[in-house]
C-alpha cells in the first residue's frame, strides 16, 4: 500500500462529486422554491409603480390635505431628516425637491414602506445607489405615516 | 466508465481494509464512541434554524448563554451579573443601577442556574430565571428582547445556590442559601465555631407578577443552619410542596470535605409552602429589618433604577409547624429532581453508590401517621423507608442530577465515573450507559424538568475539558456533549465548546421562543427615554455647570452633532445617543478616545448615555463603532477640549465646515 494511488483516489473524489451533480441541481431548486414566494423576477418589475402594497386603486390622491402634510413634516423629522434635504441639496440620500414630479405617488409610497426589493431591482434606484453608496434603511413607516409622507412631499413641491 | 472502475478498484479495497479495521476496534475513546450517521443528526444547514434554544449557564463568567440545538451554534451572551463591555452592559449610565446591591455595585457573579417561567408546569417562553451565587441575587430576563429585565438581592443569604427554581405557574422562584450565617438583622460578629448557636439558613419564595413579571420576595423561611444545595418544585400531585436538598447537617464550620460527610445521611427538605402562605395570611410571619437591592429595567425609558428596600417577612419553620419536614437521603444530597408526574422525587446523594428515589404519596401517608425519626432542630424527621420507592442500584459513582423523558425514563449524571445512566422509572432499573468526557455535572433534556418533557436530546454539561478540543494553554473553555436518546441507546452526536462553567441549563423548542413577539426594534415614537432625540433638528448640546449634555443622534452614516466646541477640563461629559434606525439589525456603536469606560451599543430606536470626563485639553475622535454601511468609516466626529474657564463658546454642528458658534445656556 506504499505506492497509495493518488490517482485513484483523486479519481473516486472526483466521480463522488459528479454523482452528486444531479443532487446538486436539485438543492438548488429546492433553495429556490423556498424563497419568499412574492419574489418576482426584474422582468415583471413595473418601474413606474415600483413594488409593494400600493397602487393606483388603493391609493387615491386629490387636492393638498395640509393637516396631512403637516403630520408627514413630522414624521420626517424624526424618521427621513437626518439623511434627506427638502431642498434639491443632497446629503446622504437626494433631495425631495420635485420628487413628485419624477416618481409617481404609487411609486413613492412602496418605496418607503418597501425599499429592500426596490433597491434591490429598480434601475434608477440602483443608479441612485451608486452615487450615494447607502441603501435607504427600512424605517418602518405605517402605511398612514407614509401617505402622510407623501403629502409632505406634494406640499413641498407646490401641490395645491 | 469501464476503464474508471478499473482504477477505482485499489480506492474501494482501501476503504473496506479502513472500514474493517474501524470494526475491528471496540470503542476506547472518544472518538470511536461516535458512529457515523452522527454528523448528519447534528446538522442544521447554512441558513436554516436550529430545533432547539438552549440557555446554558455561563458559571463564573456570570452571564447567560444561549446556543441553537442541535447544531451546538452560539447564539447570544446574555450579560446578567457582570459587566460587558461589548455591549456597554454596567457601563452606560442606563444600566449601571442593574448591578447595584446592598455593598454597592457588584460587577461580576457566579451564574449557577437556569429557570424558564411556567404555565400549567410547562416553559411559556417569557422568562428565564438565573441565580447569582456569590453575592446573592436573583435575575429575570426577558426573552422578547433577551435581556436581563430585573435583578433582586437576597438578604439573610450567603450564596444563593438552590435557585431559581420554579412552581408549575411561576407563582414563586425560590433562592436558598448555600452558606448558612447569622441573620442579617443580628451582629455577626461572632466566633465562627458558634455556627450551631448564632448560623441560621433562609429561603426566599419569590413572587412573580403573572403580566408584568415583576419580582418581590413574598416570605422567607428561617431554618436551621445547614448548607441548602438544589432545589425543585412538586407537579401535578405535589404541586404545594418544594423539595430541598441539604448537607452539612453536622453543622461543621471547616474542613467541610470532611466534616460535612460524617453522616451516612443528610436530609432533602420538603416545604408545604401553601401552608407557609396560610401562616402568612395569619399574619404569623416577623417583620425583618435587612437591606437589599431591587433592580429593574424599564423598556420605555431604555433605563434601570436600584431601589434600596429595609423589609423582609419571615417565618420561622421550627415555630410553625407543618411547613417542613426532613427526609433523610444518603450522603450530602445534591440534585433533588421531581419526575414528570410529580410523584417521585429522585435524590441524588453524590458520595453515594445507589440513587434513592422518594414516593410522594409515601411521605403524605408518613407525615399523616406521623411516621417519624425524632427531630432535627425542630423539624419532623420522616423514617427513610416510609419515605422510600426504592433504591436505584450501582448506578455508578457520583451521582448529581436527575432528567426525565416523558417516556418512563430517567437520566442521571454520574460525575466521579463520568458518564450518563438511563434508569426506568417503573423498576429502578439501569437500561443504558454512556461516557462523557468529562466528569459532568448537570444534564438537560429539553423539558426534562417539566410535566411534559420533549425528550430527543440530553446534553451533558462538563466540569473537565482535557483534550476535546485543541489546545489553547493552561485555560480551557468548557465541554459539552449532545445525545441522541430517541432510541433505546444514547447516542453521541456533537461535542462543542461552552462559555464559563455551565451549571444547569434548559432547552426549549424553537417556536416557543421565535413566536412570542420577538422584538425587533425599539419603537422612536415610544421612546420615554428623558434625553431621548428623536430627529436630528434636535441634536443640542447643553450645559448644566459643569455636567454637558449632548443629545445625539445616530443614523446610518453619521452622528449628529459631529462637531462639539467648548468642553472644557473640570467638565462631565454625557453623550445620549439616540439611534434613529427602524429596521431590525442595525445598530449603532459609539467611543470617546480616552474614556475610562466601554462604548456604547445602541439598538434601532434605542437611547443610551456615556459618560465621559476628559482629562486632558485637546482634541478627542468620537465615533460608529459597529460597521453599519459602506460608509461606517466616515461616521465620525470631534469634541474639542479646553482648559478650565477658556473662553471658548460651547457650539455644535453636523455639515457645516465653516464655524458658526451658537452658545447654548443651562436648562
Amino acid at each position: 500500500m506504499k505506492t497509495m494511488q493518488p490517482i485513484a483516489i483523486a479519481i473516486a473524489i472526483s466521480l463522488a462529486l459528479a454523482s452528486c451533480g444531479g443532487n446538486a441541481d436539485s438543492a438548488a431548486n429546492t433553495a429556490s422554491t423556498s424563497a419568499p414566494p412574492d419574489t418576482k423576477t426584474a422582468d415583471s418589475y413595473d418601474p413606474h409603480r415600483g413594488e409593494g402594497k400600493f397602487n393606483e386603486s388603493n391609493l387615491t390622491i386629490s387636492g393638498l390635505d395640509a393637516a396631512m402634510a403637516t403630520k408627514g413634516e413630522a414624521i420626517a423629522g424624526t424618521k427621513c431628516f437626518s439623511c434627506h434635504k427638502a431642498t434639491n441639496e443632497r446629503l446622504v440620500g437626494p433631495g425631495w425637491k420635485d420628487v413628485t414630479q419624477r416618481r409617481t405617488p404609487v411609486w413613492i409610497m412602496n418605496f418607503i414602506t418597501n425599499p429592500d426589493p426596490m433597491i434591490d431591482k429598480d434601475p434608477e434606484v440602483q443608479a441612485q445607489l451608486e452615487l450615494c453608496l447607502v441603501r435607504m434603511p427600512n424605517q418602518n413607516l405605517s402605511d398612514e405615516d407614509a401617505r402622510q409622507v407623501l403629502e409632505f412631499m406634494r406640499k413641498n413641491d407646490g401641490a395645491q | 466508465m469501464k476503464g474508471l472502475r478499473i482504477l477505482m478498484l485499489p480506492a474501494i479495497t482501501m476503504m473496506a481494509i479502513a472500514s474493517l479495521s474501524l470494526q475491528a476496534c471496540k470503542p476506547k475513546n472518544a472518538a470511536s464512541a461516535v458512529s457515523g450517521d452522527a454528523a448528519a443528526k447534528a446538522y442544521v444547514p447554512p441558513g436554516q434554524h436550529d430545533l432547539f434554544y438552549n440557555f446554558v449557564s455561563g458559571g463564573f463568567s456570570g452571564q447567560l448563554s444561549v446556543y441553537g440545538l442541535p447544531s451546538g451554534r452560539l447564539l447570544r451572551v446574555i450579560p446578567v451579573f457582570s459587566v460587558d463591555p461589548e455591549k456597554g452592559y454596567g457601563y452606560s449610565e442606563e444600566t449601571k443601577p442593574m448591578l447595584n446591591t446592598s455593598h454597592g455595585s457588584v460587577p461580576w457573579d457566579d451564574l449557577h442556574h437556569v429557570e424558564m417561567s411556567m404555565t400549567n408546569g410547562a416553559p411559556d417562553g417569557r422568562w428565564v430565571f438565573v441565580n447569582g451565587n456569590n453575592t446573592p441575587r436573583l435575575a429575570r430576563i426577558d426573552l422578547k428582547t433577551f435581556r436581563t429585565a430585573e435583578i433582586i438581592e437576597l438578604p439573610n443569604s450567603a450564596g444563593n445556590h438552590s435557585s431559581p427554581y420554579s412552581t408549575e405557574n411561576s407563582e414563586y422562584v425560590v433562592a436558598g442559601t448555600r452558606f448558612s450565617v447569622p441573620p442579617d438583622n443580628v451582629n455577626g460578629d461572632v466566633p465562627i465555631n458558634s455556627y450551631k448557636d448564632n448560623f441560621k439558613g433562609h429561603i426566599s419564595f419569590i413572587s412573580v407578577n403573572k403580566e408584568s413579571g415583576a419580582m418581590d420576595i413574598a416570605f422567607q423561611l428561617k431554618t436551621p443552619g445547614v448548607n441548602f444545595d438544589l432545589a425543585r418544585c412538586g407537579k401535578e400531585k405535589s404541586h404545594g410542596w418544594f423539595f430541598f436538598s441539604c448537607y452539612n447537617t453536622e453543622q461543621a464550620n471547616t474542613l467541610l470535605e470532611v466534616n460535612a460527610s460524617q453522616r451516612d445521611k443528610d436530609f432533602i427538605m420538603a416545604v408545604n409552602w401553601k401552608k407557609a402562605e396560610e401562616y402568612l395570611k395569619a399574619g404569623k410571619g416577623k417583620k425583618v429589618s435587612v437591606s437589599y437591592a431591587h433592580n429593574q429595567y424599564d423598556e420605555g425609558t431604555h433605563t434601570a433604577t436600584s431601589t434600596i428596600r429595609k423589609e423582609v417577612t419571615v417565618l420561622d419553620v421550627t415555630e410553625l409547624k407543618d411547613i417542613c419536614y426532613f427526609i433523610p437521603c444518603p450522603k450530602s444530597p445534591h440534585g433533588c429532581d421531581v419526575d414528570p408526574t410529580g410523584e417521585y422525587i429522585v435524590g441524588s446523594g453524590k458520595l453515594a453508590a445507589l440513587i434513592p428515589v422518594f414516593s410522594f404519596t409515601k411521605l403524605q401517608q408518613a407525615i399523616a401517621n406521623k411516621s417519624f425519626d425524632g427531630d432535627y432542630e425542630g423539624i419532623p424527621i420522616v423514617k427513610y423507608e416510609a419515605a422510600l420507592q426504592g433504591e436505584v442500584k450501582k448506578p455508578g459513582l457520583g451521582p448529581l442530577h436527575t432528567e426525565f423523558d416523558g417516556n418512563g425514563n430517567a437520566y442521571t449524571s454520574m460525575f466521579v465515573s463520568s458518564e450518563v445512566v438511563k434508569w426506568r422509572l417503573s423498576d429502578l432499573e439501569v437500561v443504558d450507559r454512556v461516557p462523557t468526557y468529562y466528569s459532568v455535572g448537570h444534564i438537560c433534556v429539553p423539558g426534562g424538568n417539566t410535566k411534559k418533557p420533549y425528550g430527543k436530546y440530553l446534553i451533558a454539561y462538563n466540569k473537565i475539558t482535557k483534550d476535546r478540543y485543541l489546545p489553547t494553554g493552561p485555560e480551557l473553555s468548557q465541554s459539552a456533549q449532545l445525545y441522541d436518546i430517541s432510541g433505546d441507546k444514547m447516542q453521541m452526536i456533537l461535542d462543542f465548546p461552552t462559555i464559563g462553567e455551565p451549571h444547569y441549563a434548559q432547552a426549549v423548542p424553537a417556536d416557543l421562543i421565535k413566536n412570542n413577539g420577538q422584538l425587533k426594534l425599539f419603537k422612536i415614537e415610544d421612546n420615554k427615554h428623558a434625553y431621548a432625540t428623536k430627529s436630528e433638528a434636535d441634536a443640542k448640546v447643553v450645559r448644566e455647570g459643569n455636567k454637558v449634555h449632548v443629545y445625539m443622534t445616530a443614523i446610518r452614516s453619521h452622528l449628529a452633532p459631529d462637531n462639539i466646541e467648548g468642553v472644557r477640563l473640570g467638565d462631565e461629559v454625557y453623550f445620549h445617543v439616540t439611534n434613529l434606525e427602524q429596521d431590525w439589525d442595525v445598530p449603532h456603536g459609539f467611543a470617546v478616545k480616552g474614556a475610562i469606560n466601554a462604548e456604547l451599543l445602541i439598538m434601532p430606536g434605542e437611547t443610551t448615555t456615556l459618560k465621559w470626563i476628559p482629562d486632558r485639553v485637546g482634541m478627542f475622535p468620537i465615533y460608529c463603532t459597529d460597521f453599519c454601511s459602506a460608509l461606517h468609516q466616515e461616521m465620525q466626529g470631534y469634541v474639542r477640549v479646553s482648559p478650565a474657564g477658556s473662553s471658548v463658546p460651547l457650539s455644535f454642528s453636523v455639515g457645516t465646515n465653516v464655524a458658526k458658534p451658537t452658545t447654548t445656556s443651562g436648562q
